[in-house]
């Protein structure tokens, strides 16, 4: 296993880069232009001249190479001399055609609400699935199981722009519980600060605890069912292992393979941000920032965050496929 | 073999919720099939007298902002959501089915294959389906037709950029799959590996290629309203099930009604498919079937 | 004695009251939402209307205009005009004099050199200065004095009021963006998020594309504004969440550009929480006809002069598509209050508005199915016309906007009625409204036979904007397909009148030919228009003081918005 996650690191290198070329690309093909959001009262001249002074004159392959020497060479100095105190502003680093600044800078600010907001719901959707997944599977068909499979079928049927505006209808125009608007700039400093900034979580970390629950606790119930009707249960139950014994360790064990796989996945995407439910109660952090840099055609920006986001994906997937080895030992990756 | 498909069948109709599962799915692909030529109203069909009516004679579910029959525009907008659906879900499926097996199985393509597959997770969605779409539209335009080749593109867009998430877990599942007894005992019996996989394998991962079917049909539905709203999809005047619940979302509080029926269409398209899924599951184990 | 002494605090309070009231910051906190966000404070290194009125909370221009389109002096003393000898005899030279007293929210004094630096920091060739048309014809600018600059024009320049005036040309400080002058521009990140400037409020904490906290600034000229000591700026998600937010739940005090059904916004109102404001300018819905061809066998050279217009070439095909039009339904279906119909594409303000073309207010299908007839247009198979071999056959673009959505189906049906068959199409406004010449689907390149959206013009002067349909300005291979004369219109009597209005002094001349021009594109139907569109705003009944100002920022005058019970 340590021989074959050294080799996947090490392939993981020209990957990335191979990813970023096709992301930069991709961009450069996509209709999309910078001056696209400003009023028809500008001229073309006006947009051509800001064209040209984000850099857009230039040929592609000079584009690329500029953007990588900012984002792996300059990027990473700052960072180091940040650390050590020195600085030396006359770096250029990626910036954001849309604000002019850092698109580090960018992301950095937005992390704490994608964190608060989309990280926690995750956390909560995983930590709410898995046992509904095994209850469910191990009493199958019960009343448990079908409201489970109900609830989790309205769960991922039903877009969130609509639940989120429903939550909004009725929680805060309603009985005003809950604000309909995220404050990022709230600081969490007591006990009372930490009530509104959770009143504020309540609802957007509902809907989207619902939808990863939803999901991931379909998968989980049905990988369960599928060991649970292997022979080595039956042979277990038969040499008279105890019930509990045979469930979470053995079945638990096997089932977790596609689980693994699903969570894995929706890591990644925690960073990406949740687009809709973002926007929806103006929570303004990755998944925002994404959205409003591709329609403002801030290239930057999006490539940026969209080669952030390759890089998690590769990490948790190599995840994933490390922890396949160690549930279940027979798998073996290495050639052979 | 006619018999084991016997056994299957009859195992699939004890299953309660996967019989009504199949009914409400037939019951509504008739309905859309059909529907349209037994309520012939145009769902096109302006009439501004009718706006915002309710529930009445002359439309049973009601009209929208603009006068049009809900009941024509449901029917419809069903045609066209469920077909771009499924064909999106059918060709996700396979794709996935076909690199995940293909992956985990033979060990040589698992690098090349999931490193397709991370490639492919990330690539912005938006820009790259902007791309296909300036790449494709016009072409296709032109070879089958405005609305085929529409068709054709949307369903095959949603199908190419959603198949990844099936890939890795049939992947997984595989991989795990292969190293049991049974699929080893086979193979030093020397059977070959397309009937490995067909007879041991493919069984193993129908329950989660299942699940990804429920998942990816809500998910095609809604995908299809998103396109149509970027200038990808159909014409704007199409209704589509995603497109009418987007519409209604504003007039939530206001006519409560219009927002029901799309919504109910979707969560009983995607809840039968998970139990037909479910029911598949189990007509298929060998071990349930017993 | 009870009675009196309360006599005397009801006196007493009702005296000092209003007193207390009028103090700095006595009003505590403002929220306002806009539903795009603003990338930068800085409007000269983004154009966009949302980074525009952020942005005038803290920079001021030295005239701007008011609720009604009149010029307001704001930080210069008066508005130079011929009569009071600012603007010079042969209209090349304008000179203004800046308030005495004027300090930067840092304290340090305004003078002339900031202005004079405003004009360098947005002419600089590398810069790509958003704004810098409104600097156009500007061969100099000099400090005369530390509160005087004159403005030289290397033309005569009858309408001289584009360097430094309205919310998109504000004054920015010298001393602040002295080492940010061109390529150098988006390095200050600093400077262009935290501006120092001389409006009611000062940039506390800039988050791009989310929120703005701004406090009092207290160095403002007039020391009992403004009423709010704080201001949070939010950004982000939909025009229905801001409007629910002000009108609904009252988390906010106001709320821009609600763009939405008006029975949606109706609804809203009826929570009691606040009102809805609108106010009309110059823009204007209209359906841009395409006199080329757009057939796709053309290839580079579809939609282009070379090929006209099958059918479109045709006037009374065009008048017929117009006169097809219920103009007062698509005002009741998609704005309410907050549009009226039109029959002018320069429908503000009052002396450029004609009246010749009135007569499109009144739906006739009858006639126009007439007109058609006359013209040769027989019915054919399914009911649509046809001449020659060519159908009536249209395809129909515009953005992703739900009223947009809404007008299409509408007039789609209208145009069956007279033989007309419509395919409809729309595309991301993100696209559409984008110059990419790469792609095929922008407003530009205009590959349909018709498309609708709206336009305006900064001001209240529309010499530039009638330029628009001069023969030169149509979108092209050769101009990389960018040019503002969208239907690809060419008469040379219009360029001829555009030349004039370029020479023309006296406003009374300057409307005459405007007028001229208007109707001279109306009366050849390549611009149909749709709406006068009004925009509309809401806030919190709660907060007053506030005047919807259309040809300025809407928040022009928030040092005047205070707390009201």
């Amino acid at each position: 296993m340590g021989t074959y996650t050294l080799r996947r690191l090490l392939f993981a290198v020209p990957t990335l880069l191979f990813i970023s070329l096709v992301i930069f690309l991709l961009l450069d093909l996509a209709p999309s232009d910078p001056t696209a959001n400003l009023p028809l009262t500008i001229p073309p001249e006006v947009r051509q001249k800001i064209r040209e002074s984000l850099g857009l004159g230039e040929p592609i392959h000079i584009r690329y190479l500029l953007w990588c020497k900012q984002f792996f060479i300059n990027e990473p100095l700052n960072v180091v001399e940040a650390l050590l105190g020195a600085g030396d502003s006359e770096r250029l680093r990626v910036l954001s055609w849309q604000t002019r600044s850092p698109v580090v800078d960018l992301i950095v600010e937005r992390l704490p609400q994608t964190l608060w907001v989309v990280g926690l719901s995750y956390v909560i959707g995983v930590l709410i699935a898995i046992p509904i997944g095994i209850i469910s599977a191990y009493r199958q068909y019960s009343w448990f199981d079908q409201i489970g499979t109900f609830v989790s079928t309205v769960g991922f049927s039903v877009p969130t722009f609509f639940t989120g505006v429903l939550l909004i209808v009725v929680f805060s125009v309603g009985l005003g519980w809950f604000p309909s608007i995220y404050d990022t700039t709230h600081r969490v400093t007591d006990w009372s600060s930490f009530l509104v900034q959770a009143r504020q979580m309540a609802m957007p970390v509902f809907v989207l605890a619902l939808y990863n629950a939803a999901q991931i606790s379909r998968f989980m119930r049905s990988s369960m069912l599928e060991n649970l009707n292997q022979d080595y249960v039956r042979t277990a139950r038969g040499k008279g292992f105890h019930e509990r014994r045979i469930l979470f360790v053995h079945v638990l064990r096997n089932s977790m393979i596609p689980v693994v796989t699903i969570i894995a996945l929706g890591v990644p995407q925690v960073f990406g941000g949740a687009i809709i439910t973002e926007q929806i109660f103006k929570v303004n952090g990755l998944g925002q920032l994404l959205i409003v840099a591709i329609q403002g055609g801030d290239l930057p920006t999006v490539q940026t965050l969209t080669f952030i986001f390759a890089g998690l994906i590769v990490t948790f997937n190599l995840v994933a496929d490390i922890l396949y080895g160690v549930l279940d030992p027979t798998i073996r990756y290495d050639q052979r | 073999m006619t018999s084991a498909r016997r056994g299957t069948w009859a195992q699939f109709r004890t299953h309660r919720g996967a019989v009504i599962g199949a009914g409400i799915l037939l019951i509504a692909a008739f309905a859309v099939l059909f529907g349209p030529h037994l309520w012939s109203i145009d769902p096109h069909l302006i009439d501004i007298r009718a706006r915002n009516q309710g529930i009445s004679f002359a439309h049973p579910l009601g009209a929208d902002r603009l006068g049009r029959d809900t009941l024509a525009r449901m029917l419809a907008g069903g045609r066209v959501s469920l077909a771009v659906a499924g064909a999106a879900m059918g060709l996700a499926l396979s794709l996935g089915a076909v690199i995940g097996v293909a992956s985990g199985y033979f060990r040589r393509l698992d690098g090349p294959l999931m490193r397709l597959t991370d490639l492919f997770l990330a690539l912005p969605l938006l820009p790259l389906l902007l791309v296909i779409i300036a790449l494709f539209r016009d072409a296709l335009r032109a070879a089958f037709g405005p609305e085929t080749g529409i068709f054709i593109l949307i369903a095959s867009v949603i199908g190419a950029t959603s198949w990844m998430k099936t890939a890795r877990i049939v992947r997984g599942e595989v991989l795990a799959l292969k190293e049991r007894e049974f699929v080893l005992a086979s193979g030093a019996l020397g059977a070959p590996a397309g009937r490995l996989i067909f007879r041991h394998i493919l069984p193993g991962v129908i329950s989660p290629i299942m699940i990804s079917a429920a998942l990816g049909v809500g998910d095609a539905i809604i995908t299809e309203s998103a396109l149509s709203f970027l200038g990808l999809g159909f014409p704007p005047d199409f209704p589509t099930w995603g497109r009418l619940l987007y519409d209604s979302t504003d007039y939530l509080q206001q006519y409560p009604g219009r927002v029901l029926w799309p919504g109910l269409a979707i969560s009983l398209t995607v809840l039968s498919i998970n139990y037909v899924g479910d029911g598949l599951r189990d007509a298929l184990d060998p071990r349930t079937r017993g | 004695m009870k009675t009196a002494f309360t006599l005397i605090i009801a006196i007493f309070s009702l005296y000092v009251a209003p007193a207390a009231h009028a103090a700095r910051g006595a009003d505590g906190h403002l929220r306002i939402i806009y539903w795009q966000a603003p990338s930068t404070m800085n409007p000269y290194l983004s154009g966009g209307t949302k980074e525009i009125e952020a942005a005038s909370l803290v920079l001021e221009p030295l005239a701007r205009y008011d609720q009604n389109g009149n010029m307001k002096p704001w930080l210069a003393e008066r508005v130079p005009t011929l009569e009071n000898g600012g603007v010079s005899k042969d209209l090349r030279t304008i000179t203004w004099k800046l308030k005495g007293g004027l300090k930067w929210a840092d304290g340090t004094p305004v003078t002339s050199k900031d202005v004079v630096f405003t004009w360098k920091y947005c002419t600089h060739p590398q810069g790509g200065c958003s704004q810098s048309e409104k600097y156009n014809d500007v061969k100099n600018v000099e400090a005369l004095d530390a509160l005087t600059v004159r403005v030289t024009f290397g033309i005569a320049k009858p309408f001289p009021y584009g360097p430094f005036v309205g919310a998109q040309a504000p004054i920015i400080q010298a001393a602040q963006f002295a080492d940010c002058l061109g390529a150098r521009a988006p390095r200050c990140t600093d400077a262009n998020f935290k501006p120092v400037g001389t409006g009611p409020f000062s940039v506390a904490e800039f988050r791009p594309n989310d929120v703005i906290s701004f406090v009092a600034n207290s160095n403002y000229r007039d020391p009992a504004r403004p009423a709010f000591a704080r201001v949070t700026f939010k950004g982000g998600g939909d025009a229905t969440a801001a409007a629910r937010s002000v009108l609904e739940t009252g988390e906010f005090d106001y709320a821009w550009n609600l763009q939405l059904a008006p029975d949606v916004l109706a609804n809203m109102k009826k929570a009691g929480k606040g009102v809805v404001i609108s106010s009309f300018g110059t823009l204007v819905e209209r359906i841009v006809v395409n006199l080329t061809n757009p057939a796709s066998r053309l290839g580079k050279e579809r939609s282009t002069a070379k090929h006209p217009h099958p059918f479109l070439s045709d006037p009374s095909v065009r008048k017929a598509l117009s006169m097809a039009i219920d103009r007062k339904l698509l005002v009741e279906i998609g704005y309410g209050p907050a549009g009226r119909p039109t029959c002018n594409i320069l429908p503000a303000p009052a002396i450029y508005k004609s009246t010749a073309n009135d007569g499109c207010l009144m739906q006739d299908i009858p006639g126009a199915n007439k007109l058609l007839d006359a013209a040769g247009w027989k019915r054919g198979s399914g009911g649509v016309r046809m001449k020659n071999g060519v159908k009536l056959s249209i395809l129909y673009q515009t953005s992703t906007n739900a009223v947009r959505q809404d007008f299409q189906a509408l007039i789609k049906q209208w145009w069956s009625k007279i033989g007309v068959e419509t395919e409809l199409r729309n595309i991301s406004a993100s696209v559409f409204f984008g110059g990419d010449p790469a792609s095929g689907d922008t407003f530009q390149k205009f590959q349909a036979d018709v498309q609708m959206y709206a336009n305006n013009f900064d001001g209240t002067d529309p010499e530039s904007y009638m330029a628009n349909w001069a023969c030169k300005e149509a979108p092209r291979p050769a101009t990389q397909w960018q040019g503002n004369n969208v239907p690809r219109y060419c008469d040379k009597a219009y360029d001829a009148l555009i030349a004039k209005m370029a020479r023309a002094g006296a406003l009374k001349e300057r409307a005459r030919l405007a007028r001229a021009m208007n109707d001279m594109l109306m009366q050849a139907y390549v611009l149909i228009p749709l709406v006068d569109r009004g925009r509309v705003s809401a806030h919190a009944k709660t907060l007053g003081g506030v005047v919807l100002n259309t040809w300025d920022s809407e928040l022009w005058n928030i040092a005047d918005w205070r707390r009201v019970k």
